[in-house]
């Protein structure tokens, strides 16, 4: 604590040179930032899929719909536990860019197979209770300004017409990657609206099995009872469907780390050069240090922390903005519906900082340890 | 008169603060030999004040670092206060240095960025001294040089002499056993350079600092009770004392 004010006179010495390198690393660590929490966007299926969670879908495309009447046979195989499905809606609610995610679900048992999801107890009993009610995610009322009771008019694409909902709750998410994004209304709802194609159908079915060991021989089980049907299925586990999903989108995690490690590199030689540059200019400052009796490893230690603090600061400031931006939820109107900043990737952000700092500072702070007394006092 | 010192290349006796024997030091460019100092043996008494003179690269600043730790010698030993320092290792050579040399240099050499108060503080916080004994130290510091006042001011507020005078407390705030004065008063104006003197003066005087200081300038060298000549490496006999 005591050489403090050595270090922050030393930092306030080219007040423009420090904030501009802090500047650099704010920017940097702040494009880190919204890249994991893209990539955590895109990876949301995955982190947030249930482990003991099964997916059947058709086997020829995931838009192409199964039998109403795969349910109980699903539900008769051994190991499974229980099962619910799902279609796709896809409606648009008064413009197409208040993009949002909408499913028919099965209310029986929607809360049974996803039980990260909870709804007050009432709610629930609402929803239950009324046909076209439907429940909103915390984060889609909070964007839309819902309240219980309002009529949510979407006018249907694939299920052609408009169609009023009457909202009767919301549900939250036990996790932070929990999607608090979704639109539930009854399945039943839409098989007694939708045209005669769609009646009967469920768009997938997601299960619960007794043991994970079991999911091999479950999915086989499944996917061979609907072998060579007009419906054949593909099981997999949840995981597996959202990893699929994901690289749909794109490999983000190398675009994430091309991009990163340029900015790495790039942050690096920034800072090397500006630490190299306020080492060589306080050579004779140095040299006299060391003249007082300031020893070698001291000096390392004072040029390498000048190096990691301003890292640092800049590193906290950039991944601060990130989080802020991120706390405001989704930037791309629904495209990106868990778009949050983990711990792990603010961790990982001033790790990286902590990193650069010190590589950066290393070349400086060795020349400074190395330097000679006698030369350095010759030159000044 | 009493006699200050002794010097020249034979054997001494070693009772004094400082005791110089057999010293060379050579510097080696190329293929050439540089002999800078040669066979020196010097003794320094606790309270002396001594004045080294000589034509540029006679050697006097090479001196003043190998006695001040800041270089080694290619041969011979340096005592000071019973330890010989020729031997350390870089590291007890910094601590030993922290603990007993006291610098002044020609050109000031404060830390720009710091106040008067900070840079004279700089040696105590080697020490373990709490803050507020190094506040006294540093206050005690800067009163003897009459810059009480300028303590909060920075480097480029304050006159060359009054830089001098900050350097001056921040070579004495840790009370080391010698002081160095590299050429103290070879950047200022007569009048700022005699007031610099006269503070040397007084801490030799009043407060019995042993002081070693290297020179051009025949008038502060006036000031030293003995004045020491090198020419080529190698101390010259005659001895200048004055009581």
């Amino acid at each position: 604590m005591k050489f403090l004010p050595l270090i922050w006179a030393n930092l306030l010495r080219k007040k423009v040179r420090t904030s501009l390198t802090i500047g650099s690393f704010a920017v940097a660590l702040f494009l880190f930032g919204i890249l994991a929490a893209t990539r955590s966007a895109f990876g949301q299926f995955e982190e947030s899929a249930g482990v003991d969670r099964l997916v059947v879908t058709n086997k020829v495309s995931l838009i192409q719909p199964l039998p109403i009447a795969y349910r109980d046979k699903i539900a008769r195989v051994p190991g499974v536990t229980g099962v619910t499905y799902f279609h796709w809606f896809g409606g648009v609610y008064k413009d197409e860019k208040n993009f949002f995610a909408q499913f028919a679900i099965d209310p029986e048992n929607q809360l049974k197979i996803y039980n990260e999801f909870s709804v007050p107890d009432d709610q629930w009993q609402a929803f239950l209770g009324e046909r076209t009610a439907c429940i909103a995610g915390r984060k889609l009322a909070e964007r839309f300004g819902w309240k219980i009771g309002d009529t949510i008019p979407i006018k249907g694409t694939a299920y052609q017409g408009d169609w009023q909902f009457h909202l009767v709750g919301f549900y939250k998410g036990k996790r932070a990657q929990d999607d608090e994004t979704q639109f539930w209304f009854r399945a039943d709802y839409l098989d007694e609206k939708a045209e005669a194609w769609a009646k009967g159908r469920a768009g997938w079915y997601a299960l619960k099995i007794a043991s994970l060991d079991d999911a091999i021989r479950v999915q086989k089980a499944i996917d061979g009872q609907f072998a060579n049907s007009a419906f054949e299925t593909r099981t997999q586990t949840e995981q597996a469907m959202a990893a699929s999903f994901a690289k749909q989108m794109g490999n983000i995690e190398f675009l994430i780390l091309s991009v990163g490690s340029v900015v790495f590199f790039t942050l690096l030689l920034v800072t090397g050069n500006t630490m190299a540059i306020a080492v060589r200019e306080r050579t004779g400052e140095i040299a006299v240090l060391k003249a007082l009796g300031y020893g070698d490893s001291f000096l390392l230690t004072f040029v390498l922390f000048e190096s990691t603090l301003i890292a640092m600061i800049g590193a906290g400031l950039g991944l601060v903005l990130a989080k802020i931006l991120t706390l405001s939820g989704d930037p791309t109107g629904g495209m990106l519906p868990i778009f949050y900043l983990s711990p792990q990737a603010l961790t990982a952000g001033l790790g990286l900082g902590l990193l650069v700092g010190l590589v950066s500072g290393a070349l400086p702070a060795y020349s400074a340890m190395r330097l000679r007394v006698v030369d350095a006092l010759r030159r000044l | 008169m009493r006699p200050l010192m002794r010097l020249g290349t034979g054997r001494i006796g070693g009772s004094g603060l400082i005791v110089v024997r057999d010293l060379d030091k050579k510097y080696v460019r190329g293929d050439e030999e540089i002999h800078v100092l040669q066979g020196l043996n010097l003794e320094i008494e606790k309270g002396d004040y001594v004045a080294f003179m000589g034509p540029s690269g006679s050697g006097k600043t090479t001196l003043l670092n190998l006695l001040g730790g800041l270089d080694v010698p290619s041969k011979g030993s340096i005592t000071v206060a019973g330890d010989e320092i020729t031997h350390l290792s870089g590291k007890k050579l910094t601590e030993w240095r922290a603990r007993h040399v006291g610098f002044i240099f020609q050109m000031y050499n404060l830390i720009p960025v710091l106040s008067a108060f900070r840079n004279v503080e700089l040696p105590l916080l080697l020490t373990s001294l709490s803050g507020a004994e190094r506040k006294n130290h540093v206050d005690t510091a800067l009163a003897l040089v009459g810059l009480e006042d300028r303590k909060d001011h920075f480097p480029r507020q304050l006159s060359g002499g009054q830089q001098q005078r900050v350097a001056i407390a921040r070579a004495i705030v840790a009370d080391p056993t010698f002081l160095l004065c590299d050429e103290p008063t070879g950047d200022l104006d007569r009048k700022s350079a005699d007031d610099i003197l006269s503070l040397i003066d007084a801490l030799v005087r009043d407060h019995h600092k042993t002081v070693l200081m290297v020179t051009h300038d025949p008038r502060a060298a006036e000031r030293a009770q003995v004045t020491l000549h090198l020419e080529k490496g190698v101390l010259v006999e005659n001895v200048e004392a004055r009581a």
